[in-house]
Parts: C-alpha cells; sequence; structure tokens
C-alpha cells in the first residue's frame, strides 16, 4: 500500500449559521487519483479552500505527508507542495501563456535584485530553460499550444485556458494536485481529451496525488480510483466507482433515483 | 501563426527596417524641440493638432506596431542613441534659462512618474500622494543642504530614502484596505503633509525655504557658463544634465524590473493577488516593495527638483500637485514608462505655452484624461506584452 499523503480528519468549516463543512474525513495516497462529486452546495469547494488555506477551519486538521497544515496561509500550504485550479479560472487574463505558467513556478524562482537587475545574460540562460520546460509540459495536452506561449491568455480559447490553468498548477511538480470541476464550461470530449492528457503527465510522476471534483460522471468513472461522496458538508460514501455508483444513499442524494 | 511540427512558432529571420523607430525619434526631438521653443499661441496650438493628428492616424495605421518592432530589432543601439538624442535637445536649449527648466520639470515628473507606475501600474497599489512624496524628498534635501556637509549626490539619494521610509507609516494601513479606501489613505497622508510643513518653523513654514545649489567635485551648478564675451549658457544646462542622468537610471531600472520575475510578481498582484497566493505569491510583501520602491523614486525626483527650483514651499507639493502625477501616468499609458514622455509634455509644457488654457488647465487634464479613457483606454502609447528581453520573447 503506498503511503497516505493527505489526510483530513473532522474538518470543520462553518459560514455564520452554515456548516459547509461538517466533521469531514478524507484520507488521499501517494500516486491517487480520488474523485469528489456532490450536489451543489454540499461543501466540495469549501473543502478545497480547506485544504489550502483559503477559508479557516472551525475544527478538525488536514496533514500533509503527516505535517500539520491547518491554520497556515496559503502561501505556506503552496510552499508543501500543494497546487490547485479554480472552478472560475483565475488566470492572469490580460498577461501571456508563459508569465501565466512561470506565476505557478513562482516559488522556485530566483527574486534577488541583483540576480534580476544586473545579471541580465544568467537571467536569460534561466529564463530559456524555463521556456523550454513550459513548452514541454504544454506539448503534453496540446500540439499548438507551446507556440502560443507567448500570447495573451485572454486571446485563448476555453479549452485553451482550462489546459494552462492545469499546467500551472503542475509545472512546480505539486505532490498533490486538486481540480476543481475542470469540465466547467467545456464539452465532454473537450474534458475527456484533457483527463487523458492529464493521465500522460501522471504516468510520469507516479507520486502525484490528484482530487477531482466533478459532476460528470464519466470523467470521475474513467480517471479517478475512488470516489468520495459529499452531501451537507459530510462525506456520504466512499469508495470505488462501482460502489458509490450502486450505494442507496448516494442515487439518492445525488443522481435522484428513488429506490423501490 | 504558422507552426513547425513541434510546436515551435516559425519565426522570421528578416530584421525590420530600423527607419520607423528613428523617424519616431526624430519626430519626437522635432516635438520636443518644437513645444518649447513656440512662441506664438498659433504655433503651439498647430504642434499640438498636429500631434493628435498624427496619434490618430498612427493609431488606425499601426505605427506603433511598425516602430515597435523597428525598435526592438535595432534596441542595442536605437536605446544609446535615443537617449544621445536627449542629451542633444538638452544642449540644443543651452541659451535658453526658462525652457531647460521647464524641461527638467518635466524629466522629474517623469522619475515621479516611474515611481508611480511601479506602484500603480504594476501593482496596483494606489498613490494619491506622489507629490507628497516629492515633498518628502525635496525637504529632506533642503535639510541636508542647509546644515550638513554631506556629499550632495548622497542628499540626493537620501531623499529618496527618507521618503521610502516615512511612506512605510502608510504600509499597514494601505495593507489593510483596498481600492477607494487605500485612495483615501494616500490622500490624507497628503493633507497631513502639507499641514505638518505649514505649521512647522524650523522647515520655513507657508514660507518655505531657500534651497543651496548642487555642487559635485568642485563644480558649481548654479554658476554661470560663460563661453565668451557676447555668449552665456544658462546654468540650468547642468541641472538639466542631471535630470537627464537621475531619469536615465530610473527608466532602465522600471524597465528591467518590469522585465523580469519582480515584473511578473507585481503584475500578478495586481491582476489576481488571491490566486497568486495559491502559488507561493506573497502579496503583501510585494506591496511594500513597490510601494517603497515607488516613494524611493519620487523623492530622488523631489531632492533634485529642490536643487533646481532653488526654493521649496509647501504649495509646491499639493494635492493637486498629485493628481497632476497620476494623470500623466494614465494620459501615458499605465505600465508604459515610455508613455511618460508625452503625458509630462502635455501636462507640464502646454499650459506654460497655451495662456489661454493656463486658468483651464485642471478642466483640460480632467477632459483629456476622460477623453483618453474613452478612445485610447491604454493611454497615448499602451503598455505592451512582458518581453523579458528585447525581441527574445514576444516574437
Amino acid at each position: 500500500m503506498s503511503q497516505e499523503l493527505l489526510v483530513a480528519s473532522a474538518l470543520s468549516v462553518r459560514f455564520g449559521g452554515v456548516r459547509a463543512l461538517d466533521g469531514l474525513d478524507i484520507r488521499v495516497h501517494e500516486g491517487e487519483v480520488l474523485g469528489v462529486i456532490g450536489p451543489n452546495g454540499s461543501g466540495k469547494t469549501t473543502f478545497f479552500n480547506a485544504v489550502t488555506g483559503f477559508v479557516t477551519t472551525a475544527g478538525g486538521s488536514v496533514t500533509l505527508g503527516g505535517e500539520t497544515i491547518t491554520g497556515l496561509v496559503p502561501r505556506e500550504i503552496a510552499r508543501r507542495g500543494i497546487a490547485r485550479t479554480f472552478q472560475r479560472l483565475r488566470l492572469l487574463l490580460e498577461l501571456s501563456v508563459f508569465d501565466n505558467l512561470m506565476l505557478g513556478q513562482h516559488l522556485s524562482l530566483d527574486h534577488g535584485i541583483v540576480a534580476n537587475l544586473l545579471l541580465r545574460g544568467r537571467l536569460r540562460a534561466s529564463m530559456t530553460s524555463h521556456i523550454e520546460s513550459a513548452r514541454h509540459l504544454l506539448s503534453y495536452f496540446s500540439a499548438t499550444l507551446p507556440g502560443k506561449l507567448f500570447e495573451p491568455v485572454s486571446a485563448l480559447t476555453m479549452i485553451d485556458r482550462r489546459r494552462v490553468e492545469v499546467c500551472r498548477a503542475l509545472i512546480r511538480e505539486p505532490r498533490l494536485l486538486l481540480l476543481d470541476e475542470p469540465s466547467a464550461g467545456m464539452t465532454p470530449e473537450e474534458t475527456a481529451e484533457l483527463m487523458r492528457d492529464l493521465q500522460k503527465v501522471k504516468a510520469e510522476r507516479s507520486r502525484l496525488a490528484v482530487i477531482l471534483i466533478e459532476h460528470d460522471m464519466d470523467v470521475i468513472e474513467s480517471v479517478s480510483d475512488r470516489c468520495a461522496v459529499f452531501d451537507y458538508g459530510r462525506k456520504l460514501c466512499e469508495g470505488s466507482y462501482a460502489e458509490v455508483s450502486s450505494d442507496p444513499a448516494v442515487r439518492r442524494a445525488y443522481l435522484g433515483v428513488d429506490d423501490e | 501563426m504558422a507552426s513547425l511540427p513541434n510546436g515551435l512558432p516559425i519565426v522570421s529571420d528578416r530584421r525590420a527596417s530600423p527607419l520607423p523607430a528613428l523617424g519616431a525619434l526624430v519626430a519626437g526631438a522635432a516635438a520636443v524641440l518644437g513645444l518649447l521653443l513656440a512662441e506664438q499661441q498659433w504655433e503651439v496650438a498647430t504642434l499640438a493638432i498636429v500631434g493628435a493628428l498624427a496619434l490618430l492616424i498612427g493609431g488606425k495605421l499601426g505605427w506603433g506596431e511598425v516602430i515597435h518592432r523597428s525598435a526592438t530589432d535595432h534596441h542595442r543601439w536605437i536605446t544609446p542613441v535615443a537617449w544621445l538624442t536627449a542629451a542633444l535637445v538638452i544642449f540644443g536649449l543651452r541659451e535658453h534659462n526658462f525652457e531647460l527648466l521647464m524641461l527638467c520639470t518635466v524629466m522629474l515628473y517623469m522619475v515621479a512618474g516611474l515611481g508611480l507606475t511601479v506602484q500603480f501600474g504594476y501593482t496596483g497599489v494606489v498613490n494619491f500622494a506622489a507629490a507628497a512624496f516629492m515633498g518628502v524628498g525635496a525637504y529632506t534635501a533642503a535639510v541636508l543642504l542647509l546644515h550638513t556637509g554631506l556629499p550632495h549626490v548622497l542628499v540626493i539619494l537620501a531623499g529618496g530614502l527618507v521618503s521610502a521610509v516615512i511612506g512605510s507609516v502608510l504600509l499597514l494601513p494601505l495593507l489593510r484596505t483596498r481600492g477607494h479606501y487605500a485612495a483615501l489613505i494616500t490622500i490624507a497622508f497628503g493633507i497631513l503633509f502639507r499641514t505638518f510643513l505649514e505649521v512647522n518653523d524650523t522647515l520655513g513654514g507657508p514660507q518655505g525655504l531657500k534651497v543651496p545649489g548642487m555642487e559635485w567635485f568642485g563644480l558649481v551648478f548654479n554658476d554661470a557658463i560663460e563661453i565668451d564675451d557676447e555668449t552665456e549658457w544658462s546654468f540650468y544646462l547642468r541641472y538639466a544634465g542631471l535630470c537627464l542622468v537621475l531619469l536615465f537610471f530610473a527608466y532602465h531600472f522600471v524597465r528591467r524590473l518590469e522585465r523580469s520575475w519582480l515584473g511578473l510578481s507585481l503584475d500578478a498582484v495586481r491582476l489576481d493577488e488571491t490566486a497568486a497566493s495559491a502559488f507561493g505569491l506573497n502579496g503583501a510583501a510585494w506591496k511594500i516593495v513597490a510601494f517603497s520602491i515607488g516613494n524611493f523614486l519620487a523623492g530622488m525626483a523631489g531632492a533634485v527638483y529642490a536643487m533646481v527650483t532653488a526654493f521649496i514651499a509647501p504649495a509646491s507639493f499639493t494635492f493637486g500637485d498629485s493628481l497632476i502625477l497620476v494623470s500623466i501616468v494614465i494620459l501615458g499609458g499605465l505600465g508604459n514608462p515610455l508613455g511618460l514622455l508625452p503625458a509630462a509634455l502635455i501636462v507640464v509644457v502646454l499650459p506654460e505655452k497655451l495662456q489661454v488654457i493656463q486658468e483651464y488647465r485642471f478642466l483640460l487634464f480632467a477632459a483629456l484624461v476622460i477623453a483618453i479613457l474613452l478612445v485610447r483606454p491604454g493611454g497615448l502609447i499602451p503598455r505592451r506584452a512582458r518581453d523579458y528581453f528585447p525581441g527574445a520573447g514576444g516574437r
């Protein structure tokens, strides 16, 4: 059995009187893809926000590789190797694809005054290698995207933007990748393609763990090793796709099917 | 764009002709000289209309792109030539006191504008007290020149440093607020600063202070330059040279800043601080860096301004002056250092030359800024996509 990477236990988040997360327990192992499904408002995105430090937790804990990360600010959590995408894309639209990817690389870049302002030759050399690796990563997702490295993101199609956002999260080789509904705004074919491309990257990074929030059950079925179903801020059930999709409670809450 | 099978774009090896860039340079120098030397109202008006037409027609025909390509492909020698041209323009005005003084003001406003570019243009930190920070630098320089024997080059640096340090007082409230509220804090600081000066007797109160001139290795800047019995050059010539040197360093500092990982971080703070924090970026730290750099530049500009004008008073650093600086930055093209030149010329020189509009200058600037925001939201010379090295990335 591979190592446990992320352990969230009894995690709670409150917004005023609303319990957005209500004692949630989630475990993710290295190299695993965990699919998270659940109705709107069931706490899926709040779970991501709690793990990445964007909301303060009201109770419980999160550990990453054994180290407690509860209560840390987002940038400290990023430093420990968690990267995420956002449900509504949050790219820097007026900047180039390269600039956006380099934001993902922020913690690995040298921000010294001398390195940036005076040693321009060395900066240029390091930039060239970053351009190379950015093109390489993009080439997993699209044949044309590497050629658009210096185009503003605002000039890209929806699917290309989504790809850039996924690449921005992948570029610093995180230990855990959180994908918040990557299919939003895309056709099922485009989503399937994105997931296939992501699998190609994952195939080369055996320890990379992914948590995927998704409404599209086909996507969940095809890529996730395990599924967790959220409802009212709790985990309704957990298991393989087959187990979960046949669970009567899930069918009632999520799939909207009455069992007789 | 056409591309090779490996996804790399096909980049044309043909370099653009240097002529468009040289043409723009000559036209720019002619415009500056013409504007400064024009004596008749109709001359100035004609120049303004020609300039506006060139902008309109050039904008439609894509001259900007052509000039940019040409300048990028030959940046190795075009950039030095541009600075040389600026020096020649100054030298051409060697016998014109008033015009050189105006040019000094333009250059110093550009330096302060570069500071605002870092703060507001890149990082999105508003500062409606840029003139007050110039004032901090100016008063620092005045006090140091009057009471210490500090070498005068260090006095200029001290003006910048003190300005950055005093600016840090505003950091705490600035980091806790955003948008309108942050703007209000800087406005309050500007008014506070002026009031403080007016009631402070050691700093001259409302009457202000006389400031000794600059000296550098025995060279007294305020001495007249007598060439022979007939000709005398303006002593402002030396100051204009000093301003140009300051502008040179400030300009290339800001350019390199933008074209580095630092500039990317500043942009990220402006565009989406929250998303950036998910990748480890510390928004507060970057805002502190940007605010301090901007105030440092404004403070140095103020220190030199004090020496150039030889007299400073609270009335030289009002909220109105801060607004003028903000309008220069927006008019020129937010985030583009190059746009500061035409904008500063319009805002500083045009009202001096066109007496008709002198009394309506604020009305005019307001109308101009609104017109620019409506017609050319990017400003006179809009900011271009980041090109980390000239011609390296963006092509």
